[in-house]
């Protein structure tokens, strides 16, 4: 996301509200539309804030507690804006009997910030995340959404450096 | 009937849009158009494809795969008169091939029977013809012209097909509740929420093979009377929703979906809906509660779904792997299908091999092989030749089995019987270094931290067996804890209203079972015999083997390693974290654990 944190929220940005008013038009008419307007914001907007929260409750007609209700039921949704680039590892079980716990102690070392937390420079965001289903090639850190298989802790500290330096050169 | 010989998606990622993907929408619409190939290529919008700050804005064009960054208006027009006019690939725009070799699921091995799996990574999941030709969708064509609902009922009922989701319900007798139920409309539903951890059978499926389960869906949904599907598919899962919605649309335009079905005045189409990382909504009332746009939590059954499922209205709820099941059958017929499996276990189990076995992957077997066959045979063993501990099926709620149950043949029964579950398909094997009371309380942490919170003996009760087994892995474990654990696990187990809190103590009584020991030594020696548990090892390093190279100290996460290049390093017990990265980036087997 281009979006850092002291940013506007999103419904005064114009081109954010576009894309928030264009999602909600395009999915806010069927049956369970509430479930399928937040999964398409957080992945267009890549959060949900309180006043996203509340103009899509009224604008498909649910308490502003029913939206938040769901957002804060599901893991996905998030209500704060994540860093740049996000580093997600895989705490399922073949990735935890696999040495996950050993990387995020790496990661903690190399970014001095802890799963949940996001550099000072808005850059990288780690998290932990549920099995993301590629077992066999644990452990597995998902880094924007692509999966590195089989990191070792000794390469780990270079694959986070060239996500650093990524930004660097751009 | 349209038919488009290509497909091209357009990256509608915001920042795609920011740098001008609607405009090179725009211009592609413009120049297809003017090459009069509007009616023979399609344009689509796609969440992202490749990575929107490098790639962006970008297209995949399919059937053949290319990607195609950094688009401008401008750069359409020769993509347009060189890819679809001439019939090449433009270099200049397109992204370097990723590495896409198939190593979750290899050659089948020698006892392997692969059904579900047989089509996985030998067609184009992306374009239907190819599931066509290996004749996809005549078992649908069967079902429309010869077969009336009862009949593909019975047919389904004698084929002894369960639910592979992990139940083990017969899938014939669901069929048949939700037919008898008087209430319309009706709904199928496909549980695509394989959110066991270790499990990635149904990811590949729907990867892989999408429209298997599509057509399994529309039979069903004929035999029971539904004239809409739903697929719930987890958001962990992206390409598998992807693929799932190009297979939808691709058998909507063969009139495989829709109204009239193959002329049979049969109306059913399918929507694949989204969850939002909740494990509790595999639950099937909990899946429904999600469709509607709620909350994931489970509610009390009866009524069944059956009866009483999605908006109030009869539901048949399954599972990707039975879906898939459903078209096999049928085609290929009862003797071929009941000739394999065990008594009361008919076909064929996907299952997830994962953990320290040499072969780790996708396997597919006749149910009623043992595990022994199954982790050896097929599994190629432990590796590096250490010694089998125990295998942990079934996922969370699952339990973990000893070598003393390898001989154990795997049906819904034995499986049940022994301590543990059939569950989904993970299979994860553990070694002779794994801490038995460390993967209970792994579990147990996964558990409740998944817990809906509705009700009090799961939401409290699971958090209260993570303290008591964080206390043991700590070395801080008493004697009473024993007893406490049994107490609590029998209270939750009784006390949870769905399948969730009823399993969630299974890890810790399955370890408890076959492990007692390791909780014993853990409590009473404060020692862990797999060396495991931080608060219960220390590391040093052997001055006679150490050479050293500096690898260790370079390593640490926390600094914690000291020593002159070519000099015996020391490890600083105060500050060192006990993560074991030194033990494993040694070469000379200097770094022990104590």
């Amino acid at each position: 996301m281009t979006l850092t944190p002291n940013q506007l929220d999103p419904l005064d940005n114009p081109r954010m509200r576009q894309v928030i008013d264009s999602t909600i038009s395009e999915y806010g008419d069927q049956n369970g539309a509430l479930m399928v307007v937040l999964n398409h914001l957080q992945e267009r907007i890549g959060f949900i804030t309180k006043p996203m929260q509340a103009y899509v409750a009224e604008k498909l007609n649910v308490p502003v507690s029913k939206v938040h209700g769901v957002v804060s039921f599901y893991s996905f949704f998030t209500t704060e804006p994540r860093g740049k680039h996000l580093v997600k590892f895989c705490i399922g079980t073949a990735c935890y009997v696999g040495g996950a716990s050993q990387l995020i102690d790496k990661a903690k070392q190399v970014l001095g910030i802890e799963p949940g937390q996001t550099t000072s420079d808005g850059l990288i965001t780690l998290e932990v995340c549920r099995c993301v289903g590629a077992c066999s090639q644990a452990p597995v850190v998902v880094i924007d959404e692509v999966n590195h298989g089989r990191v070792k802790p000794s390469q780990f500290a270079r694959i986070l450096t060239e996500v650093q330096k990524s930004e660097v050169v751009a | 009937m349209a038919y488009y010989r290509s497909t091209v998606l357009v990256s509608m990622d915001p920042v795609c849009i920011d740098k001008g993907a609607l405009d090179v929408k725009e211009q592609l619409i413009k120049e297809l158009a003017k090459h009069n190939l509007s009616e023979e290529v399609q344009v689509l919008d796609i969440p992202r494809v490749g990575d929107p700050d490098t790639d962006g804005p970008d297209i995949l064009v399919y059937p053949e795969g290319s990607h195609y960054i950094q688009l401008t208006p401008a750069t359409v027009g020769p993509i347009v008169m060189e890819h679809f006019i001439k019939g090449r690939e433009l270099q200049q725009y397109k992204a370097q091939m990723r590495d896409v070799t198939d190593e979750e699921l290899g050659e089948p091995k020698d006892k392997e029977i692969r059904i579900i799996l047989e089509n996985i990574g030998k067609i184009d999941p992306r374009n239907i013809e190819d599931y066509i030709a290996v004749d996809g969708y005549q078992a649908l064509a069967k079902v429309l012209s010869e077969m009336s609902p009862e009949d593909v009922i019975q047919t389904i009922l004698d084929s002894k097909l369960r639910g592979r989701g992990g139940a083990g319900f017969p899938t014939g007798l669901k069929w048949k509740f939700a037919r008898q139920a008087p209430d319309t409309p009706k709904y199928m539903v496909c549980n695509a929420d394989e959110g066991d951890p270790g499990a990635f059978m149904n990811r590949k499926v729907l990867e892989g093979d999408p429209h298997s389960v599509l057509e399994g869906m529309i039979i069903g949904a004929y035999a029971v009377g539904a004239n809409q599907g739903y697929i719930y598919c987890r958001a962990e899962y992206p390409i598998a929703v992807s693929t799932l919605n190009i297979a939808i649309k691709q058998a909507r335009e063969y009139g495989l979906l829709g109204k009239d079905i193959l002329g049979s005045g049969f109306d059913f189409d399918i929507e694949v809906r989204m969850g939002a990382g909740a494990f509790v909504c595999g639950e099937e009332t909990a899946l429904l509660a999600s469709i509607e746009g709620n909350r994931g939590e489970p509610r009390v059954r009866p009524p069944f779904p059956a009866s009483k499922g999605l908006w109030g209205k009869p539901t048949n709820i399954n599972n990707v792997e039975t879906y898939a099941n459903v078209p096999k059958i049928i085609f290929r017929g009862l003797e071929w299908y009941t000739s394999m499996g065990s008594e009361k276990s008919k076909g064929t189990k996907t299952f997830a091999l994962a953990g320290d076995v040499a072969n780790t992957g996708l396997i597919e077997v006749p149910l009623g092989m043992t595990l022994r066959e199954i982790i050896y045979d097929i599994g190629g063993g432990i590796k590096e030749g250490k010694a089998f501990k125990a295998v942990q099926t079934g996922g969370p709620m699952g339990g973990c089995l000893p070598a003393s149950n390898l001989d154990l043949p795997v049906d819904y029964e034995t499986l049940g019987a022994a301590g543990s579950i059939m569950g989904s398909g993970g299979m994860i094997v553990m070694d002779e270094d794994t801490c038995m009371v460390d993967i209970a309380r792994f579990f147990m942490e996964f558990t409740q931290d998944e817990s809906c919170g509705k009700c009090v003996p799961c939401r409290v009760g699971t958090r209260r067996i993570l303290e008591i087994l964080e206390r043991i892995c700590a070395g801080k474990g008493v004697p009473e804890d024993i007893p406490l654990l049994r107490e609590l696990c029998s209270e939750i187990i009784q006390d949870s209203l769905c399948g969730l809190g009823q399993g969630a103590p299974n890890p810790v009584i399955s370890t408890m079972k076959h492990f007692l020991d390791e909780y014993e030594a853990h409590i009473y020696e404060k020692r862990c015999p797999a060396k495991v548990c931080r608060s219960l090892i220390t590391f040093e390093i052997l001055a006679d083997k150490c050479t050293g190279c500096t690898v260790c100290a370079r390593n640490c996460p926390v600094s914690a390693i000291t020593g002159e290049r070519k000099q015996t390093h020391v490890i600083n017990t105060e500050i060192c974290i006990r993560c074991g990265i030194c033990k494993q980036v040694c070469n000379f087997d200097a770094v022990v654990i104590k």
